[in-house]
């Protein structure tokens, strides 16, 4: 346990200091966002409407970005072997690894939620509803990941392979959070049905993502 | 005869060399049978002779969705009993299930031309059988990110496994989502809906295009055995030279 603790302490510390890079997902965030307005014409209206989407999008691809880094660093100074080899669980491993990515990489989107709300003319009740749906959702997205940063980092190939495989396995994810928010705000279905499924997605994903990770590591690696 | 007989290549190549011939010609019987069926199946009342697409287009689909169990077993071949010919199983069938999701997508999106109006709707069916088609890619892109093809193999094992799990998930969800697509009419609770007239011919098309993929697979894990000796071949020969 303790040794868990320290991993994800670890890792969080890690990430936040200078070249950790978990901010740089916020940055990319933003700038997604910003993007948004010179495509689709600065009305506000639209983007009101489409505001939901817009940020579950850009969270989507924000926290798609930094998965790159939740094995590749630890594989490149060879500190991921020495985890493999420990006699701690490696699922275990995998999820405190997972954890402390979410903590340090998904959180800082959430909390940048009602600012970018903000820049999309969200009112409260919307931009509570998106980030409810973020806390709810984001849990998933990287759990999910992880098993294709998993595979990535066993075959020395990131970026691009890395977003092919995994975009298609987060389309539940987005199609429900921003269900649950689009319910929220304009109704007419329930908001409690698509968040439970959402909720249920992520505790799904937090059993089978460090499993099919760990697999992949303890295969992968040689 | 078990599996694990056929765990030796060369046995499995002199076996197939011996079956294939008869696979091919029974495919082939029974395709021509079920084409001539589905022609001379009557026009429907009111998708008048458009609805023979179906003849091709349900077949396709059964098998975009079977080829995708067959890889999973193969993972689990991979992965938990290192059966040696599971990984050539699994990397043989993901281009042919690719191709019958294609097809399944181009006749499907044909028919709905006429009777929707529209080439393409994003329907729950039609979008989770083009996300299916975006998984078959992205397992195919994994097989050639890696030169090494036993280690690309335990990848790809895990992330066929993984969509396995996912892709009743995706399913149900676009389900949810969005939908036109008409409710399954073979396979359900309460028998068959479709009319006898129908339903023959397109029993004999699927076991006909099952027939089909078998062969194909078959042939494909052959020449990805020979293609595996070729590079074997060529290493040592490079090593040799270089000695």
């Amino acid at each position: 346990m303790t040794a868990l603790a320290a991993l994800i302490r670890r890792d969080i510390k890690i990430a936040l200091r200078v070249g950790g890079g978990a901010l740089i997902g916020v940055l990319f965030f933003l700038t997604v966002v910003v993007l948004m307005p010179f495509a689709l014409g600065p009305d506000l209206a639209l983007l009101t409407r489409l505001g939901p989407a817009i940020l579950w999008l850009g969270a989507l691809l924000a926290s798609l970005l930094t998965l790159d880094r939740l094995f590749m660093a630890d594989h490149e100074d060879g500190s991921l072997d020495l985890i493999v080899m420990s006699r701690t669980p490696l699922e275990l491993t995998c999820a405190a690894k997972a954890l402390a990515h979410w903590l340090a990489a998904g959180v800082p989107l959430i909390l940048a939620t009602p600012v970018l709300g903000l820049l999309l003319n969200l009112d409260a009740t919307a931009t509570a509803a998106v980030a409810l749906t973020l806390l709810a959702g984001t849990p998933a997205l990287t759990f999910t990941g992880m098993i294709g940063a998993a595979l990535a980092v066993t075959l020395h190939r990131g970026g691009l392979l890395l977003a092919v495989l995994v975009l298609p396995l987060s389309i539940p994810v987005l199609i429900f959070g921003v269900a649950a928010s689009q319910a929220a705000i304009t109704g007419p279905l329930a908001f409690g049905t698509p968040f439970s499924i959402l909720c249920a997605l992520s505790l799904v994903s937090l059993v089978i993502g460090p499993f099919a990770a760990a697999a992949s590591l303890r295969h992968g690696l040689d | 005869m078990t599996l694990i007989d056929l765990a030796n290549p060369t046995r499995f190549l002199q076996l197939t060399a011996r079956i294939l011939p008869w696979l091919a010609a029974a495919t082939a019987i029974l395709l021509l049978v079920g084409l001539y069926q589905a022609a001379m199946a009557p026009d429907d009342y009111q998708q008048g002779a458009t609805v023979k697409i179906m003849f091709i287009h349900v077949p396709n689909a059964w098998l975009a969705m079977f080829v995708w169990g067959v890889m999973s077993l193969a993972a689990l071949g991979t992965l938990v009993w290192r059966h040696p010919l599971a990984d050539v199983a699994a990397k043989a069938a993901a281009p042919i299930g690719a191709a019958f999701t294609f097809l399944a997508l181009v006749t499907g999106s044909l028919w709905g031309r006429p009777m929707w109006g529209t080439y393409w709707e994003w329907d729950a069916r039609l979008t989770s059988v083009l996300i299916l088609f975006l998984m078959y890619l992205g397992l195919i892109a994994l097989w050639r990110a890696v030169e090494d093809p036993s280690r690309a193999a335990r990848a790809a094992a895990v992330l066929t496994l993984v969509g396995a799990l996912n892709l009743p998930i995706i399913k149900f969800s676009v389900d949810w989502w969005n939908t036109l697509h008409q409710p399954a009419s073979v396979l359900r609770m309460g028998g068959p809906s479709l009319d006898r007239s129908f339903l023959i011919p397109l029993l004999v098309m699927a076991v006909a295009f099952s027939l089909l993929f078998v062969t194909l697979h078959l042939a494909a894990m052959r020449n990805e055995i020979l293609r595996r000796r070729v590079r074997s071949l060529q290493m040592m020969q490079a090593s040799r030279r270089s000695a």
